[in-house]
This record gives C-alpha cells, structure tokens and sequence, in this order.
C-alpha cells in the first residue's frame, strides 16, 4: 500500500538461481515490479548501464537506481520493505545468518555445480567435495524447518539452488548426492523449501528447467 | 564472585600479515574497542581456532561474549551494528548499504586473488596479473572519484575493506617491478589519507615487514 509510487524493475534470467533469488525475494515481500527477461548474448543497453562492472543478471532497479549482486539485492529488498524480514533483530544471529549465505554462495554452489557438468576425469573430485558442502549443511539446518527458523530467511534464499535446481540435475546427470538416504535434514529441508507457498510460485517450473539443462548436456 | 568484565572481552583471531584481519582491527579501533589479538601460527592452528571457525579454520575470527563471528566483512558488519555510536561504518540508508556492500564483495572477489598473481608469479603470467590488477585498482580508483574517501568525507566500510592491501603495495611493485603510484595516483594518495587515521595507522604493518614476510612465505613454498 505505498502512498507514492514504487518502480521496481527487475532484469533477470528464468533459469538462474541467482535471478531467482531476487524472484523469491520480491514475492516473499508481496512488491509488485516489472521484470525484464535478458538475453545474455545480446545485452540489452539497460543491463550494460544498470551493471557496468559485472554485466551480469541480476540487477534490481528501484526508483531508477540500480543494485547488482544476488545477495547485496536480496538484503536492499529486506532492508527497504520491512514486513517478512529475513534477517533476525539480533546482531550475532544476522552475523550467523550472513556467514551461512556466503557459504552457501562460495563453498556449495560451486562444487555441486561442477559435479553435475565436469567430465569424467574431474567428476570424482568435484563430486566429493559437494557431498562435502552438502554435510556441512546437514549438520547447520539440524532439526529446524529453514534454515532461518519457522520460515524462510536469507540463507533459504541463497541456498535455493541446493533446495531445487540439485534435485533436476542430478536427474540429469544421473547422481545421487542430495537423498533422503544421505542427508535426511537437508532432504527435508529442501522439500519444505520448494513447496513452501510463495516460494514454489516463484520457482520456475520442474519440466521447463529441466528441459532447458537437458538440451545444454548435449 | 562473577567476573563480569570478562563476558565482554573482545578476541580477535588473528594473523598479522593478513589484510582481512587488519579490516577488523581498524573496525575495533574506529569503535574505541579494546581487545585482546591472539596471534594464529596457520601451520598450527590453535584448537580456538578450530573450535570457533570449525567450517573454514581461517583467520579472522572475532570472539565476543562466547560466540565467534567470522569472515572480516561480515565482522565489520556486526561491529557496525553491536557498537552502532559513531563513527558509524555504514549508511544507515538501504541503498547506500547496498553500494558498499557491492564494493565490499568486489574487492574480496577481486584484489587478493589478483595480486597473488604479482607477488607469487613470473613471466608472462606475472604480467597478465599486473595487468589485471592494475585494472581492478583503476576501477576502485574510478569509484573513489574526487570523493576523500569511499566514505565520502570520512572512513566507511569501503575504506576499512580496500585500505590494508595498500601494506603490500611495496610487496607488489618490488615483486612485480612497476610503481602502483604511477599508474593510480589518487588511489596512492587515498591510502596515504587514510594512514592519517590513528585506526588505520596502527592496525596496518609496515611495508618492509610485509615485503620480509613475503620473502619468507616464497622460500618456504619454493616459490622463487
């Protein structure tokens, strides 16, 4: 219900998980906003200008001026629109909350990454050591429902890559690393994630992601 | 009888050559904070490492009431929040925070990795890495502007991040052979501006110990 308007753009790519965070973001905080769907092989000059450091989705646009990096977005959009927060009032716990998101981002997401796209010669390694990022994980959600408590918060967000995109690739690549057999806790955790209410309208859809990384394994 | 003045000892892990580190203690001194720096052995880390850092066992590690807060921005963050009196770090606008912490998250991405390529390489890779770095800084130098600081017209975050790389400047160029000053003057005297600071100019080492400690770290590495 803002009393002046709000322009909130959103440039971003459907398949991302960094765009999606955004995505996850907006809609947990009910802010309407314009999305711009980017093709990156030809950008568009607002991604050229909004971003110029990076070029990269995804940038947020708020009253004309833009906010890049995933993370850096999803803490403006917490710190603009205060209902829903996604960071606890406590200064330790917000600290633990922006520990556990930078983990996600820089000691998880890569190696489950590479392992679904490496060959044969780098799959064993790659695979190991996102079983590895996958343990520390396990043991951090513990016996909570998120990561951020009784709902989602900003290491749920950042981890959404681990809560849904994992599940369809490993399909793909035919792995078994997140099951309910080896990580029971994050299993879970990633069920309650992708059928939370706000959260599975803001993910895109299971046949549609999966046909697109299917038709990039070649 | 409980001793109430230790439930508010500060620690600090620390490591004395490490710009992250250095980040923090310019932090605690802007606040006027008085801890305690236990200096770390990286090849043999101590079992307070290990327990309070137990996902990366990397130093800095902040200790304060029991709980460790760990990675030196984030440690900045909280140090900002916990001790929210002036100087305050950052903005207390959501859109400004959002462009220091983009900048934060480019130097860590950036300016260490980068000039590791300097001091550590040679030849044609050595120079791909100058080059590099040298871009990064002129992109760093060009956010600075005319501005005295990152800040704006005193230290912010920005400052507190980028400002201890400018201890291994000298390690850079000797290693490297160019001057850092010809090729981003302002950044040059941003850093000098910035020593000016009793926080900086005592968290900081000096630039030859640093240059020393490099030395040191190539011939044990067999790095020459």
């Amino acid at each position: 219900m803002a009393a002046k308007e709000e322009q909130v753009k959103f440039l971003g790519k459907w398949p991302s998980p960094f765009s999606n965070r955004v995505e996850l973001a907006l809609k947990l905080k009910g802010i309407k906003y314009d999305y711009s769907e980017e093709d990156l092989s030809n950008k568009s000059q607002e991604l050229l200008t909004s971003n110029p450091v990076h070029k990269k989705v995804p940038v947020l646009i708020h009253n004309g001026r833009p906010i890049s990096e995933s993370l850096v977005i999803v803490e403006y959009i917490d710190e603009t629109w205060k209902s829903n927060p996604f960071l606890p009032p406590n200064p330790y716990h917000r600290a633990s909350a922006r520990f556990w998101s930078k983990l996600v981002d820089e000691k998880c997401l890569p190696p489950l990454w590479d392992a679904f796209w490496c060959d044969e010669k780098g799959r064993e390694k790659a695979v190991e050591e996102a079983m590895e990022a996958l343990k520390i994980l396990e043991n951090e959600i513990g016996d909570k429902r998120f990561f951020g408590g009784d709902d989602v918060g900003l290491v749920d967000i950042s981890a959404n890559f681990v809560g849904y995109w994992v599940d369809i690739l490993q399909e793909i690549a035919g792995l078994q690393l997140l099951t309910s057999e080896k990580f029971p806790k994050l299993y879970k955790w990633s069920q309650e994630f992708s059928t939370h209410p706000i959260v599975k309208q803001a993910l895109p859809p299971r046949d549609k992601l999966f046909a697109f990384f299917k038709s990039r394994t070649g | 009888m409980a001793h109430h003045q230790e439930q508010d000892n500060e620690v600090l892990l620390d490591f004395w050559p490490s710009s992250y580190a250095m980040r923090v203690k310019i932090a605690l001194a802007e606040k006027g904070i008085a801890y305690e720096c236990k200096q770390e052995d990286l090849q043999a880390k101590s079992p307070l490492l290990l327990e309070k850092n137990p996902v990366h066992k990397m130093i800095p590690v902040l200790i304060h009431n029991g709980n460790s807060i760990c990675e030196s921005l984030n440690i900045v963050q909280y140090i900002d929040e916990t001790w929210n009196h002036e100087p305050l770090l950052l903005s207390s606008d959501p859109y400004q925070r959002s462009q220091v912490r983009f900048w934060g998250d480019y130097i860590d991405n950036n300016v260490y990795r980068i000039g590791k390529k300097v001091w550590t390489m040679k030849g044609k890779e050595q120079e791909e890495g100058k080059k590099e770095f040298i871009e990064c800084l002129k992109r760093l130098e060009g956010e600075l502007g005319e501005k005295a600081y990152f800040g704006g017209e005193k230290l912010g975050y920005v400052d507190v991040a980028l400002v201890p790389f400018t201890s291994w400047f000298y390690t850079y160029e000797t290693f490297g052979n160019f001057s850092i000053e010809g090729e981003c003057p302002k950044l040059v005297a941003w850093g000098k501006r910035c020593m000016e600071s009793q926080s900086v100019a005592k968290s900081l080492p000096h630039p030859h110990k640093v240059h020393e400690f490099a030395i040191q770290f190539k011939k044990r590495n067999a790095l020459e």
